[in-house]
């Protein structure tokens, strides 16, 4: 009998490490970084920048082939406002360029970047009068993609990445210090 | 006799000024800018030549005059049979040719193209604007003169150059052009590379 709380009942000590409910009830405690972190990072929503043939391999990766929803990405958005995340596929012209960074600013807080390709990178080839060297002179890019285009499965990585680098953010803990 | 040379032959009669041009594959001819309509309307009406499949800027470079030539390429749907019209235009400065979208709508933006890429005016065409290039670019890239990496010019957006502190600029060439050589190497496993690998970013090009 705990001499504290009059109506607890006794209680044998935990062997187990995992939650059990039928002990703590239905209470989990953990840090509001690692929950909310947990949230956004499995339920990303992709914004499909396709600007040239890495655009097809964008959709392979949405395909069932290699199907970018094992990793809760799969739901492409074409309206700004509902996406978390803008796969910015193909080349960026500089005449596209400003759409591109208007699409950015539509996007809601949180958002991350993913700069799929060799010419989303760094201009890749098309070292040319028409062509932005390099999508990051616009945007804050998160993960950079190598390949012309990537295998599917390097964009898979870099999702994954990308997840990783999200759990890793102060998502809650910054409001308080900001 | 094929029908193209046919109908040059007649053109020749028709439009003066008209001469052959040296070609090697497609019966060829020059047109005067002054005849470049009519001519274009009697090959399509009197010969059957129905079709419009391409209109190209060309750029002799500077120094040379006529410096800018319009190439079009006619075909004959009912013959199966081409013919190439070429068109200098007069004045090298400002260079300008008759528009031919009367004729063809299809010309409309191959018109813009051309105007957009060698900054040829099309008179007469009815939304002459660049195609390609944003609106306001200061510059016709395809003219000699005009350099492959291109020049540090203003993005359209102010906006966006305001918050990203960001221009259309000349692309790095550092030891470009950036090519897989016929020959030199291997095509099967080698790709494009700088041709010259001596000078890098950090290492500046030698002699320069």
């Amino acid at each position: 009998m705990c001499g504290f709380c009059p109506n607890s009942t006794t209680v044998s000590a935990n062997s187990e490490l995992t939650y059990d409910s039928k002990i703590e009830g239905d209470v989990i405690v953990t840090r509001a970084d690692a929950v909310i972190n947990w949230i956004r990072s499995n339920s990303m929503w992709p914004m499909p920048m396709g600007l040239a043939c890495c655009a097809i391999e964008l959709m392979a990766v949405a395909a069932s082939r290699f199907d970018i929803a094992r990793f809760g990405a799969e739901v492409m958005r074409f309206s700004p406002k509902q996406a978390d995340c803008m796969i910015v596929s193909g080349t960026v012209t500089y005449k596209m360029s400003s759409a591109v960074r208007r699409i950015y600013d539509q996007m809601a807080e949180p958002k991350w970047v993913i700069a799929m390709g060799a010419c989303a990178s760094t201009g890749g080839m098309y070292r040319s009068y028409a062509v932005l060297q390099g999508v990051d002179r616009i945007l804050p890019v998160d993960v950079y993609v190598s390949g012309c285009p990537p295998r599917p499965e390097a964009l898979l990585d870099a999702v994954i990445k990308l997840q990783e680098k999200v759990k890793r953010e102060r998502s809650f803990s910054k409001l308080n210090t900001a | 006799m094929p029908k193209a040379l046919d109908a040059i032959a007649a053109l020749k009669g028709a439009i003066a000024g008209v001469a052959d041009r040296p070609s090697l594959d497609q019966p060829a001819v020059n047109v005067p800018a002054a005849g470049l309509v009519a001519a274009m309307a009697f090959l399509r009406d009197q010969h059957g030549f129905d079709m419009l499949v391409d209109v190209a800027g060309v750029d002799w470079s500077q120094g040379v005059s006529p410096r800018f030539t319009v190439v079009y390429h006619l075909l004959s749907t009912t013959d199966h049979d081409y013919v190439r019209v070429a068109a200098d235009c007069r004045d090298d400065a400002s260079p300008e040719l008759p528009s031919v979208t009367s004729l063809w709508h299809g010309a409309n933006w191959h018109e813009r193209e051309a105007f957009d890429m060698f900054g040829i005016r099309f008179t007469g065409h009815p939304d002459l604007r660049r195609i390609l290039m944003w609106d306001g670019y200061p510059h016709h890239p395809l003219r000699k003169d005009f350099p492959l990496s291109g020049v540090d010019t203003d993005l359209p957006d102010r906006e966006v150059v305001a918050e990203t502190r960001t221009n259309a600029i000349a692309a790095p060439m550092v030891g470009g052009p950036f090519v897989a050589s016929q020959g030199e190497i291997n095509m099967t496993d080698a790709e494009p590379r700088a041709k010259d690998e001596s000078w890098n970013e950090r290492r500046p090009k030698p002699g320069a």
